[in-house]
């Protein structure tokens, strides 16, 4: 890194008003005495959404195209978890061909979000450019496999969820139309064309010049025995966890904090803890593809990776994946007799979690005999992570003290980036305190 | 597109988010219309797919309608030409999505891969919350822009 000077012993303030390459509205700010960080601020300040409250007294099935608006980058993973509580809470079970349809329209959507990330966001700050633009004039061919490769995972989430943005055809039981084999063949021969991107992709970025930056993180994120996790699984960590889904709440807290309008997680019996990519790498690695373990070999990894970093190789290595399973389910599918299995609704409380591309995403609703939703509950990834990205902001500041206030705000920056924080997934909170006058 | 479509429209945003449905809702108008030689379209504004549909239509005239905020008065329109220079960072403004339309346009310039002519109207909204309708004075810009796209498409020699 340049700009290497003495530790500067008059008190430093570090501020970005509006953080540049995340999705959403969020600042930073840290304040540094002498040669110790006195405070760390992740400010996120976009208007919370109350979507919480939007889903009270809603249908049902309302409830996968009200949360699908939640966000315009992870819509499918609203979908999924919402879809999976209400199931739960109905007791209706979706296997086989549905199942894995849900599946493939959620490896659309990593593919789509991770290499948006990796090419627009993340990697520009890596090699010194101050955005997407400027990195494509010098890396013209790179940008356009990039931008090829996200439309890939645009278009399966085109066919199969019926929009790109805000699928439509997504429903409690499955879909409300499933394509026929003949309408998957156009997308196959660009899904092994979209591996191979990735690949490259995968061993381009694992060149990147990443800061040693270890710590041992509470990772947290499903984890199935057979299968790399998107729907199902249980809820592990690398320190013990090992809960059903519908135990949650009993393990997981939220709490408003002043600077910032999106809830902070924490665990209750420990502190802080990481979800996303490097989670799920690190809880899964041996349910990955071949293909997917050597792409991770190519971009430098081993079977466990600590530097958030390094995340970026491991969103390549999940895009690897998401294209290898999506050619596999392709090449498998026979067409289901039935878009959806019956749905009866009752009363009960129902619990889905699914892992966005940023992370593990939490649904519960209370539901009456109609089928109409009482309350609900939903958190997102971000949320999860704030604690863990003001956490990481103190150390890399603490232990970066000799850059100059330009260039430690820049990595900073990269810092929260390591998380793709999608802010306004964040925001959708409900905490109402009502004061009768 | 076929040979015998020389012009493409393409309404940008979300309708189920007020003013930000604006650029949707004169693609309607336009696409009611009917004019022989124009496709219309309505998208997201996703910036891969936009440049994608630039690349399989290089050859044509593409005209956007958006929402746009500027700060200006809600209804106000403004029209780019965004094969000269670059739009405002205000475009798709009521989004959060990343890589707005202005910046799909600037990564389209680099990369060489630019409609020959790209006409941008912009649409200054007002409201843009989950399930809200449009503004007033959106609403009644839609219909001036609708109508400005049509007689520029009908007689583009007194549109230059």
């Amino acid at each position: 890194m340049k700009g290497n000077s003495a530790v500067q012993t008059k008190p430093r303030t570090l501020k970005v008003d509006l953080l540049a390459r995340v999705e959403g509205e969020g600042a930073l700010q840290v304040k540094v005495k002498g040669d110790t960080v006195t405070d760390v601020k992740f400010r996120i300040f976009e208007p919370p959404r109350l979507f919480e409250a939007f889903l009270r007294g809603r249908a049902y099935g309302e409830a996968p195209d009200i949360t699908a608006r939640i966000c315009g980058i992870c819509p499918v993973a609203y979908q999924m978890s919402a879809v999976h509580a209400i199931e739960n809470a109905f007791g209706v079970k979706v296997d086989g061909a549905i199942r894995t349809l849900r599946r493939l329209l959620y490896c659309g959507e990593w593919i789509e979000s991770h290499v948006l990330h990796a090419y627009m966001l993340h990697t520009p700050g890596f090699l010194g450019y101050p955005d997407a633009i400027q990195l494509a004039r010098d890396y013209p061919d790179a940008v356009k496999r990039g931008l090829a490769l996200k439309k890939v995972g645009n278009d399966i989430v085109n066919l199969l969820g019926g929009r790109e943005i805000h699928p439509i055809n997504v429903r409690v039981g499955g879909f409300y139309r499933v394509p026929t084999r003949r309408e998957f063949e156009p997308l196959l021969e660009r899904l092994k064309w979209a591996r191979d991107a990735a690949m490259e992709t995968t061993e381009w970025v694992g060149t990147l010049p990443f800061p040693s930056f270890e710590y041992d993180y509470e990772f947290v994120a499903l984890h199935h025995p057979d299968e790399y996790p998107l729907c199902e699984g249980r809820l592990v960590s690398n320190k013990g966890l090992d809960i059903a889904i519908a135990d949650y709440e009993q393990i997981f807290h939220e709490e408003h904090v002043a600077h910032s309008n999106a809830l902070h997680s924490t665990m209750r019996q420990g502190g802080k803890y990481f979800v996303g990519p490097l989670a799920r790498y690190n809880l899964n690695y041996e349910q990955l593809s071949p293909l997917a373990k050597q792409a991770a070999k190519a971009g430098g990894l081993g079977a466990f990776c600590a530097n958030p970093f390094k995340s970026i190789i491991v969103r390549m290595v999940e895009t690897v994946y998401a294209c290898d399973h999506a050619i596999q389910i392709i090449e498998n599918y026979q067409q289901p007799r039935e878009a959806a299995v019956a749905v009866q609704p009752r009363a009960g409380t129902g619990y889905g979690c699914s892992e966005a591309p940023r992370g593990i995403l939490y649904h519960r609703y209370r539901l009456d005999n109609t089928g109409t939703i009482q309350d609900a509950r939903i958190v997102p990834p971000t949320s999860q992570n704030q604690k863990i990205i003001e956490d990481d902001l103190r150390r890399f500041v603490q232990s970066h003290l000799e850059l100059n206030d330009a260039d430690l705000t820049l990595q900073c920056e990269q810092v929260i980036r390591n998380y793709d924080p999608c802010i306004s997934c964040a925001t959708h909170f409900l905490k109402l305190d009502r004061e009768r006058l | 597109m076929d040979d015998t479509e020389t012009r493409l429209v393409i309404g940008i945003g979300n309708p189920d988010r007020g003013d930000d449905g604006a650029g949707i809702a004169a693609a309607r108008l336009l696409a009611a219309a009917a004019i022989p030689g124009v496709r219309v379209m309505e998208h997201s504004g996703e910036a891969a797919g936009l440049i994608e549909l630039w690349q399989t239509t290089p050859a044509c005239v593409v005209y956007m309608i958006d929402a746009l905020v500027s700060g200006a008065p809600s209804g106000t329109i403004k029209r780019f030409a965004a094969h000269l220079q670059p739009l405002p960072a205000g475009l798709s403004g009521g989004s959060t999505h990343l890589l707005g339309i202005a910046q799909a346009v600037e990564l389209a310039r680099v990369l060489e891969c630019l409609p020959s002519q790209l006409i941008v109207f912009g649409i200054e909204g007002a409201c843009f919350d989950f399930q809200s309708s449009l503004s007033e004075t959106v609403a009644a810009a839609v219909q001036r822009v609708a109508a400005q796209v049509q007689s520029e498409v009908l007689e583009p020699e007194a549109a230059q």
